[in-house]
């Protein structure tokens, strides 16, 4: 997809940025939100676009993107699967869920690393990271399908049929 | 709405006491205005906007309200931490990260009584002088922040917030700000610097206390999601009257949030201090699982040092001493910490029989590796040998040494760090091994003593990563 940002998005992102009167870098986290929705990931543009939108060197957005792991570098499939692996879901069978998961969309973890926490599927219809605790730990294993947040998921099929 | 826990009309247990929960899963509620006015809503807001600011914020002291979100600092006394004879505007943030492993309670403010938390900030925010104010909401509760920036549209235009609130003269505006997945925006100096724009790198204090240094290096208050609701409460029934539910120096009502070995795990709000641990798994949580012992607990979140089931603990001192058995604890901060742990953030997670030690260990560990910002080298490096030792454990691959090796680690964190985080990465493995090494070194191989072995593979084997 050509980096373009539509209007209306730059009008949102514009009214965005007036919440942080003091300071317009206050604003770096909320830019990249709106644009890694839009685009499904951050890329060398929408480094570039923020920085400029915001009168900031490029440097100070990319650094941003690289610390935070909610911001990706790569695109995700259309699914992007989070799957919580600290301990109260760990015990509740999370890393059992993930390999469930991945066995059924045939998604390869075997490459993944700290710099790369993502896998995605061949055909590009879902992708996977574990995530750390996710704030629902009474109700393990807990994970999150893009925005929709999924408790108690025992049965990997029956999550996965939600997003065909 | 997807997928949040709405466990509408669960009765709150007996022996509950519901403040802040008090409309949590209540049948008939929802997260508009409307319901929240015929309710009383936004009466205490009115009540505090005729007071002296001193007053109100006496009041909080009075009711000797503690921080909720992990320290249990108390607020009152925060509050006049703002350097007197200040010029520089006041700033005020709502710590909604929520991400100490093991916690789950603000999420069900901020969804289902975000109004509840706008109040008790408007006061807040009026009695320490703050006309700006953000809620950190972590990026993982994206419906919580879009509740929450409808209810303070709906709060402006009822005239609660904005300009000139309710012809008071006061103005304060309040903001959403989403996190982006790091735990380590849950530590207020590393929050705001989030805030900034930045990498959340925790700054150094002294000098950079918030209340004197903080947004903008201008005064900044950071408080809970659940301290700032009871400040509503404290408001409407009067700090000494607040004070007199809980037990003493441990005044109010705490949300605890029970995960892990228990037949039904949840989230509790209880006097603080008048239930015990025996009473929360067995009466609250029905007890363990069928056939199951209890092993260990994990009391204030996964920071809390472990309570072994079977240790006896001595608190008080003199005519006053007392042992204690793990079940005899009562839940609040003064007896977590004189039992050698602390009550942090209420997370409460179980542990029975069926689980390995070292297996639990190195869960954490792996978090403490992934979440540590990197700024301090004994926490960057620490964290992660600690996370490559307890791999190894697990993997079969470690000597009985290595348990030395790893509690050496630890102890060379704590203490020598910029931020608490140090002693939240060490003391799991720090109690861990001073309560466990048994079975930690039960899981090691005397033969591997001195066998040079790398802990990548392992990782990727254990499917650790
Ligand atoms: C590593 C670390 C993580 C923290 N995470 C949180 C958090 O997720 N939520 C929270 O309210 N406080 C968290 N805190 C505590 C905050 O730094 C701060 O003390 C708290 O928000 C103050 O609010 P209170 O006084 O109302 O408790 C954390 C502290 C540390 C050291
Ligand atoms: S203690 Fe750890 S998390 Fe805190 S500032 Fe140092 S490196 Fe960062
Ligand atoms: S451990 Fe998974 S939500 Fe907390």
């Amino acid at each position: 997809m050509p980096f373009t940002v539509p209007a209306e998005l730059e009008a949102e992102i514009d009214e965005r940025i007036t919440h942080y009167p003091v300071s317009k870098r206050s604003a770096v986290l909320p830019v990249l939100h709106h644009l890694q929705h839009h685009f499904g990931y951050i890329g060398e543009e929408a480094v570039e676009w923020t920085a400029a939108k915001l009168g900031l060197e490029p440097i100070k957005v990319l650094e941003v993107v690289t610390f935070y792991p909610g911001f990706r570098q790569e695109a995700p499939g259309k699914y992007h699967i989070r799957v919580c692996r600290t301990l109260s879901c760990a015990m509740a069978g999370s890393y059992e869920l993930m390999e469930s998961i991945c066995e059924k969309t045939g998604i390869d973890r075997s490459g993944v690393n700290h710099h790369h926490p993502i896998a995605v599927s061949l055909d590009g219809k879902y992708s996977i990271e574990f995530a750390e605790c996710l704030a629902s730990c009474g109700f393990g294993p807990v994970c999150m399908v893009n925005d929709d947040f999924h408790e108690s998921v025992a049965d990997a099929d029956a999550l996965l049929k939600q997003y065909p | 709405m997807s997928g949040i826990t709405y466990q509408r009309g669960r009765e709150p247990h007996p022996k509950e006491h519901r403040v802040v929960f008090r409309n949590v899963d209540r049948v008939g509620w929802d997260t508009g205005i409307d319901t929240f006015l015929k309710e009383g809503g936004y009466e205490q807001l009115k009540k505090a906007l005729g007071m002296e600011r001193s007053a109100i914020i006496d009041e909080v002291k009075k009711a000797g309200l503690r921080g909720r979100g992990g320290a249990g600092f108390p607020c009152g006394v925060k509050w006049t931490f703002i350097p007197p004879g200040n010029t520089k505007p006041v700033y005020l943030i709502c710590n909604a990260d929520e991400s100490e492993p093991g916690t789950f309670k603000d999420r069900y403010i901020l969804h289902q009584d975000p109004h509840q938390l706008l109040e008790g900030m408007i006061i807040a925010c009026f009695a320490v002088g703050a006309k700006l104010a953000y809620i950190y909401i972590r990026e993982e509760f994206p419906e919580a922040a879009q509740i929450v920036e409808k209810a303070i549209a709906e709060a402006h235009a009822k005239g609660f917030l904005g300009k000139d609130i309710l012809g008071s003269g006061f103005d304060l505006e309040i903001y959403v700000h989403r996190g982006a997945g790091a735990y380590i925006c849950g530590e207020e100096t590393g929050l705001i610097e989030s805030l900034e724009g930045k990498r959340p790198y925790p700054r150094i204090k002294p000098p950079y206390f918030p209340a004197a240094m903080g947004l903008y290096l201008c005064p900044t208050i950071v408080n809970n999601v659940e301290t700032l609701c009871h400040v509503k409460h404290i408001l409407e029934m009067g700090g000494e009257a607040w004070a007199q539910t809980g037990t003493k120096n441990n005044t109010g009502t705490r949300i605890l949030c029970v995960s892990g070995d228990v037949k039904k795990p949840g989230y509790f709000e209880v006097e603080v201090g008048k239930v015990t641990m025996g009473e929360v798994i067995n009466d609250m949580c029905g007890g363990l699982k069928d056939g199951r012992k209890l092993k260990a607990v994990i009391p204030g979140g996964s920071s809390a040092k472990v309570l072994r089931a079977d240790e006896t603990f001595t608190v008080g001192r003199g005519d006053d001493a007392r042992q204690l058995t793990i079940r005899d604890i009562p839940m609040d901060f003064d007896t977590m910490a004189a039992c050698g742990s602390m009550a942090g953030s209420g997370g409460v997670i179980v542990i029975d029989d069926s689980r390995s030690i070292s297996w639990v260990l190195n869960n954490l560990n792996n978090f403490y590796a992934h979440e540590s910002c990197g700024q301090c080298t004994p926490c960057r490096e620490g964290s992660l040998w600690m996370k490559k030792i307890t791999d190894r454990v697990v993997a079969g691959k470690a000597s009985p040494a290595d348990i030395d090796t790893l509690y050496g680690v630890a102890k060379n964190i704590d203490g020598r760090t910029i931020c608490a985080f140090g002693e939240a990465c060490s003391w799991p493995t720090e109690s861990f091994v001073e309560k466990f090494r048994d079975e930690l070194v039960a899981d090691t191989k005397p033969e591997l003593e001195g066998a040079l072995v790398s802990a990548e593979p392992l990782t990727a084997a254990a499917g650790l990563r």
